[in-house]
């Protein structure tokens, strides 16, 4: 009746060699490169929407239920007609929708930090930001989704977009470059928050107010003064009116630019930020 | 030989503060290339924050150590090519399956897709979780998690491998089978620093052994010296009727000294450190007529290592700063 544990299980034979053969020194490979260690947790992010398709359901969802929602309830009021309400209410939802899908990079981070795979990855020999931006990478399949969710759903209901499918891919892609400098102030909020609600509830909190009051809906120059000023300078309202720019065939060029500009102000704060949170986080 | 071939970790001093508390509070290792150190101590008592540190992941307030030969603070991306981690210290994720974990860091750490592949293949028929390759990790039990997660940790092979308490909460079974893969680690060569709460896991694995307590090492040596100066183990003894407790304890009393009621009423323990005089001190009770429902031999418990080297009981003094680490960590 000794207390002391000294028999060791008894393995088969096959499955010890197994071990020692699994457990014998292999040669340390040469470090993976920046690039091959951003596309593989690009690939880690794909594999997560593969593995659990239903989190895009958040993320369409909504939005789809919005374009219907506003188009035929309120279409005929605001616009007039449902049909006119459809081409001014589809480019601002594709904003939205996208822009609402940032939110969950910041979600998904924070989860990793609670669950505690960020330290295994921050113990690895690889490029630091690698996992950071190897996640956005990932995020850029969830906001096409999301994107062409809205279109198609447009088209279907008779959005006949004037500079055709090109004007579509253009105002597309501006949202989603503008949607990668977001995404970078959600990761920080994901940083700086205990728990991965807790991100989804603040972000939201910024997001949702910031989407309605901008010209997304409704025109400015219906609202009151001080709120129609906010509005006109509103980034999202920028961002929306280039889209129904480039979706119409036209766009000017200063609110392009303005986009454009104020992703890379946001990329040029957020992501140096991330980064160092990522880094020194205890 | 010099110090840095011979030492895989040195440290000397390490101070780590979370507000107003000193979590590790000068922290000294000295751990040899190929054995296998075990850290002992309670929760909260600086332990993972002092692994936390020697990994890179938490920049020490004072003080210094080497890993390998690289220091942890200027030259912690040489030290991060050498180690790996396991358990509460980086976990593995949950929403993979256990196949696309080993994959995922086989190409983080370099390797080609083919080599990622096949390395995976190999690690899993290894430790026996290819049944469950395909399937998503949140769904392994804890056993098999464990396997996966120093699967994971051995993808390229490191030559220093923090181990945190690989076997809490798991069967004896499955504690068995990690305790193999540990010694199969050690004879390839790879040094360990393990991590745990139990005297009997550092007894079973370890060289060499620092309590930790406070975020002070108070006690270091290998596990023999330890259990020494602790003076030894216990003979537990439960009797069938406990009407003859009295006459238990008269005849322990004289075979063995100090003897200790237990709240049990038909229980009693009396420290012992030796098996034949164990043995005797049982066959005595049964000859004076004593029903013994069972008894064993014990080794000192961490709490009562803890007991004789502190004065105190290991209670579970988590500092508030350090659960939210130990929690973001877990």
């Amino acid at each position: 009746m000794s207390a002391t544990p000294t028999s060791r299980p008894v393995s088969a034979p096959a499955a010890e060699a197994a071990l020692r053969k699994a457990l014998a020194s292999t040669p340390r490979p040469p470090r993976a490169s920046a690039l091959s260690a951003a596309l593989t947790f690009g690939w880690r992010g794909m594999l997560k929407v593969k593995h659990v398709p239903e989190q895009l359901l958040d993320v369409t969802i909504t939005p789809v239920m919005f374009v219907l929602m506003f188009t035929y309830l309120f279409g005929g009021a605001i616009a007039g007609s449902t049909g006119e309400y459809l081409d001014y209410i589809l480019p601002g939802v594709l904003v939205m929708s996208v822009l609402f899908t940032t939110v969950y990079s910041g979600v998904a981070l924070n989860t990793d930090v609670t669950k505690g795979v960020v330290d295994r990855f921050r113990s690895l020999p690889t490029w630091r930001p690698a996992p950071l931006v190897g996640a956005l990478l990932g995020d850029s399949v969830r906001y096409l989704v999301a994107g062409t969710v809205i279109t198609v759903l447009g088209l279907a209901l008779g959005f006949r977009p004037g500079a055709g499918a090109l004007g579509v891919v253009a105002a597309m892609a501006l949202v989603i470059v503008f949607a990668f400098s977001l995404s970078w102030v959600f990761t920080t909020l994901g940083l700086l928050m205990r728990a991965p609600n807790a991100v989804m509830n603040a972000g939201f909190m910024g997001i949702f107010p910031l989407t309605f009051l901008s010209n997304v809906f409704v025109e400015p120059t219906t609202l009151p003064g001080p709120l129609e000023a906010f509005v006109n300078v509103n980034p999202i309202s920028i961002l929306t009116d280039a889209s129904r720019g480039l979706m119409e065939g036209n766009a000017a060029g200063t609110d392009v630019a303005i986009v454009l500009a104020t992703a890379a102000a946001l990329t040029a704060v957020f992501a140096p930020l991330t980064t160092h949170l990522y880094r020194t986080r205890s | 030989m010099n110090a840095q071939a011979q030492f895989a970790i040195e440290a000397t001093g390490l101070v780590k503060s979370f507000g107003e508390t000193r979590a590790v509070d000068g922290v000294d290792l000295a751990v040899r290339r190929g054995s296998v150190y075990g850290v002992l101590g309670p929760n909260g008592a600086g332990k993972t924050t002092t692994v936390r540190m020697l990994a890179t992941l938490l920049r020490p307030d004072a003080g210094s150590a080497r890993v390998l030969g690289h220091d942890i603070v200027d030259d912690a991306d040489a030290v991060r090519g050498l180690v790996s981690l396991t358990g509460q210290l980086a976990s593995v994720d949950e929403d993979l399956t256990g196949r696309e974990n080993l994959i995922l860091l086989g190409r983080l750490l370099g390797l080609r897709r083919a080599a990622a592949k096949s390395r995976a293949a190999e690690l899993l028929e290894a430790f026996g979780i290819a049944d469950a390759a395909g399937r998503l990790v949140k769904h392994y039990s804890g056993g098999m998690r464990r396997r996966l997660d120093i699967a994971a940790s051995i993808v390229v092979t490191p030559e220093l491998m923090f181990l945190d308490e690989p076997t809490t909460g798991l069967d004896p079974r499955s504690r068995n089978q990690v305790w193999d893969i540990v010694r199969a680690l050690v004879e390839g060569g790879t040094t360990i620093l393990l991590c745990t709460q139990y005297l009997d896991e550092a007894d079973q694995l370890a060289d060499g052994i620092a309590v930790i307590d406070r975020g002070k090492v108070i006690a270091e040596g290998t596990p023999a010296q330890l259990k020494a100066s602790v003076g030894s183990g216990a003979l537990h003894v439960r009797l069938l009727e406990p009407d003859q407790r009295a006459e238990a304890e008269r005849v322990l009393t004289e075979e063995l000294g100090a003897v200790h009621l237990e709240p049990d009423p038909a229980a009693l323990s009396a420290s012992c450190a030796d098996a034949d005089r164990a043995a005797e001190a049982v066959a005595a009770l049964a000859r004076s007529g004593v029903a013994i429902a069972n008894f064993s031999l014990g080794q000192p418990s961490l709490d009562e290592v803890f007991l004789a080297l502190t004065g105190h009981p290991a209670e579970e003094q988590v500092p508030e700063d350090e659960i939210a680490t130990e929690e973001q960590a877990a």
